[in-house]
């Protein structure tokens, strides 16, 4: 049978976005249509990932050209899972904009762009050769381009330049690194490539490519190379900040598990080394950032590092528990990043700035603020029940059992530097004295508190629940430890 | 013939890299530009250059070139283009909105 | 400021023709031979520019009423719907089939249902090419 339903994933966002420019002026077109879609695509992503439980890996050829020759979709329980949470998550995002922002926004082609975003990330998720996923990250790198651009004050510009400059220069790389793949194995599908990698041995050559992939993917998921991040995701609206704080670097985050569990994992004493010692020092180095200044906005997006260096940690542990820490961690990084975002842009608006110094006691004013931020806090530091604590624990057995020893110390350091780096803002704007008196007080629309409890709910659900999702986990970290699974999924019979 | 695109290759991504350098924003644009330039050249070499037709129906010739790498140099032009065009119509943006197209004068933080 | 192009809009106006009908040579030869939407989406753009460039812009809108937003969008739309066609036929997505039919004053014909993803793709390039020539020479005044 046809697995036609995977593309629409990917293609009922571009449809949705494409009809919201022809309804640019209707707000309610807009908002009706961006969250009818995300909420379809939630649902049809969590239908195949508990079809893919029975099925097993599916795939879909486009035109029906067979793999290698054509391009396909390919759903296995890592990139569905990843589906879920990002449409979720967007889903709740798009819920905070239509309430938080105001009518400008809304007409400002914000919607669309926010749906193609989505577009290609579900499309980087699920695609199933390199080519055709540097497409699919250029798709969501020009919506993130108009995302950021959106409103157009000065330092957005200023930053926008940053960001978009060094996003040609690493797709430049992308491409180099596909010219010389191209042209050393002859083939850009992902299961051929693995197989052909396997075949020939992975020699200094390929070993060279592998790692300007790895320079390539650490730029965009911000391993080490993390400079423009605090930047660009502090200057735009909130919303977007949590966009980009949820979706981009994971996106990143996933095609460096693929790439090195799947096509390069045959001299992991090289790369996967490397990649431990990224994230050594993306930990230290956000760590030491997210305590440095005092823009709420640029801790949250230290914040960002800080768990792009602590997932990596897993992948460079690479054992079955570390994998599954890393993928539960992934999951919980994205719904609380845009919770923290979210808090946080609501904070900004109530109080009209960004500096620890300036604001205090909003306890008083906004307790349900105040708790949600709380919850943000304690689960981002791993406290129990939330659901950063699961991911901890299993990267942090799995360091043990493999022995990197320095990678664990480094890691739960970078735990308490979160912690701490939150407190502050916990303890100096919430707590306090009231700069804010009762009369004068903001009345905060109270809307704007529903998408950050439905988060708050579901990083405690992920947390109580991991019982629940440790199936597709658990099937999910198999299939990438063993990449034979993948490659027969692909290059088998349809079945 | 392959060593020698190689090389030209070469030449392009040092002169793109000598512009991206340059303090002036519409050079740096211009040098991300020739960059493309320059991976798409080297994606066609790694295809393999050699003489054939286009691989398509009705032609009759049995020699063909590997139709692949350009297809995706296809898709990485029109890729390059439209990022060309944003960070075009940016540059005009900032150009209005900062009055100035010299990246020293844009770095500063006067408006944190 | 205000030049004398007079010898520019009187060649201009022949010129144009001869490029949108270049372009659309480009476009269907584009099946079996060199060509296709893209580049010949970009060689009718190049005709507008030159409007654009010879006339000013007001003139041409008044001319030409379309906006070039909702152009590259549906020319989006109308590519995605070529590739979403098939779905509800049972074949995966992006596929395409072709058939030989005799049409009146044409004779044996092929038709291809590649043509409409191709129609798609050309309109959409020139909405885009030149909506940025368009968003740029805004305010140069």
């Amino acid at each position: 049978m046809m697995n036609n339903i995977l593309v629409f994933l990917m293609v009922l966002p571009i449809l949705a976005g494409i009809i919201l420019i022809f309804f640019r002026t209707n707000r309610r077109v807009q908002i009706v249509g961006s969250l009818g879609t995300m909420a379809a695509v939630a649902i049809i992503s969590i239908y195949l990932l508990n079809k893919i439980q029975n099925t097993g890996i599916l795939r879909l050829d486009f035109g029906g050209w067979e793999p290698p020759f054509g391009i396909l979709f390919v759903a296995d329980s890592f990139s569905m899972l990843l589906v879920v949470t990002t449409s979720i998550v967007s889903l709740i995002c798009l819920l905070y904009a239509v309430i938080a922002a105001g009518k400008q926004m809304s007409t400002l082609y914000f919607h669309p762009s926010v749906l193609f975003l989505n577009a290609g990330v579900i499309g980087s998720f699920m695609t199933g050769d390199m080519f055709n996923l540097f497409v699919c990250f250029e798709v969501m790198l020009l919506s993130s381009y108009v995302l950021l651009t959106l409103g157009g004050s000065k330092r957005q510009v200023r930053e926008a330049i940053k960001y978009v400059s060094i996003n040609i220069v690493s797709s430049w790389f992308f491409l180099v690194a596909l010219a010389y793949l191209y042209g050393s194995v002859g083939t850009l599908n992902m299961a051929h490539l693995a197989e052909r990698v396997a075949e020939e041995g992975q020699g200094p050559l390929l070993t060279t490519v592998s790692i300007l992939f790895l320079l390539v993917f650490s730029l965009k998921a911000g391993l080490l190379l993390y400079f423009w991040l605090p930047g660009s995701y502090s200057t735009p609206p909130a919303v977007t900040s949590a966009l980009f704080g949820a979706l981009l670097t994971k996106v990143g985050i996933y095609a460096l598990f693929r790439v090195f569990s799947l096509i390069f994992p045959h001299q992991p004493e090289l790369t996967l080394s490397l990649i431990g010692f990224m994230a050594a020092i993306t930990l230290i180095g956000g760590s030491l950032g997210a305590v440095s200044t005092n823009d709420i906005r640029k801790i949250a997006a230290y914040n960002v590092v800080i768990a792009v260096g602590f997932i990596l940690v897993g992948l460079a542990v690479s054992t079955p528990s570390a994998i599954e820490g890393s993928i539960y961690y992934l999951i919980h990084d994205m719904v609380v990043k845009a919770l923290l975002f979210l808090i946080i842009g609501a904070m900004i608006s109530l109080t009209g700035t960004a500096q620890i110094g300036k604001m205090s006691g909003l306890m008083k004013n906004y307790p349900l603020l105040g708790w949600s931020f709380f919850i943000a806090m304690l689960s981002l530091a791993g406290v129990p029940p939330f659901s950063g604590f699961i991911g901890k624990v299993l990267i942090s057995e799995g360091a043990i059992e493999n022995g990197h020893l320095f990678l664990l110390a480094v890691s739960l350091l970078s735990s308490l530097f979160v912690l701490y780096s939150l407190l502050r803002i916990f303890k100096n704007c919430f707590w306090g004295e009231t700069i804010i008196s009762k009369d004068e007080q903001l009345p905060l629309h109270k809307g704007i508190l529903v998408p950050c409890v439905i988060l708050v709910l579901l990083t405690a659900g992920i947390g109580l629940g991991g019982e629940g999702l440790s199936v597709y986990v658990a099937d999910a970290a198999n299939t990438l430890l063993n990449p034979q699974i993948y490659i027969d999924a692909v290059l088998g019979e349809q079945q | 013939m392959e060593t020698l695109i190689i090389i030209l290759v070469g030449v392009l991504t040092a002169v793109a890299i000598y512009l991206v350098l340059s303090r002036n924003l519409i050079r740096v644009i211009l040098g991300t530009a020739i960059l493309s330039h320059a991976v798409h050249l080297l994606i066609l070499t790694m295809g393999g250059l050699k003489t054939g037709t286009v691989p398509l129906l009705g032609e009759a010739e049995t020699v063909y070139v590997d139709a692949l790498p350009q297809a995706l140099i296809l898709t990485a032009i029109v890729i390059s283009f439209a990022v060309t065009a944003f960070i075009l119509v940016l540059a005009y943006r900032a150009y209005q909105e900062l009055g100035t197209d010299d990246l020293e004068e844009m770095r500063g933080a006067n408006d944190e | 400021m205000k030049i004398n192009d007079v010898i520019l809009k009187t060649v201009a106006k022949a010129v144009v023709l001869v490029i949108i009908t270049f372009g659309i040579y480009l476009f269907f030869s584009g099946h079996n031979t060199p060509g296709g939407g893209f580049i010949g989406g970009l060689v009718l753009a190049s005709a507008f520019v030159l409007l654009f460039l010879s006339y000013d812009v007001e003139t041409v809108s008044e001319g030409v009423p379309i906006s070039f937003k909702k152009l590259s969008a549906f020319g989006v739309l109308l590519s995605l719907s070529s590739a979403l066609a098939p779905v509800f036929f049972g074949k995966p997505f992006l596929s395409q089939s072709f058939g030989y039919f005799d049409l009146p004053l044409f004779g044996k014909t092929e038709l291809a249902t590649v043509t409409v993803f191709e129609a798609g793709i050309a309109l959409t390039v020139v909405g885009v090419v030149v909506n940025i020539i368009l968003s740029i020479s805004e305010g140069t005044k």
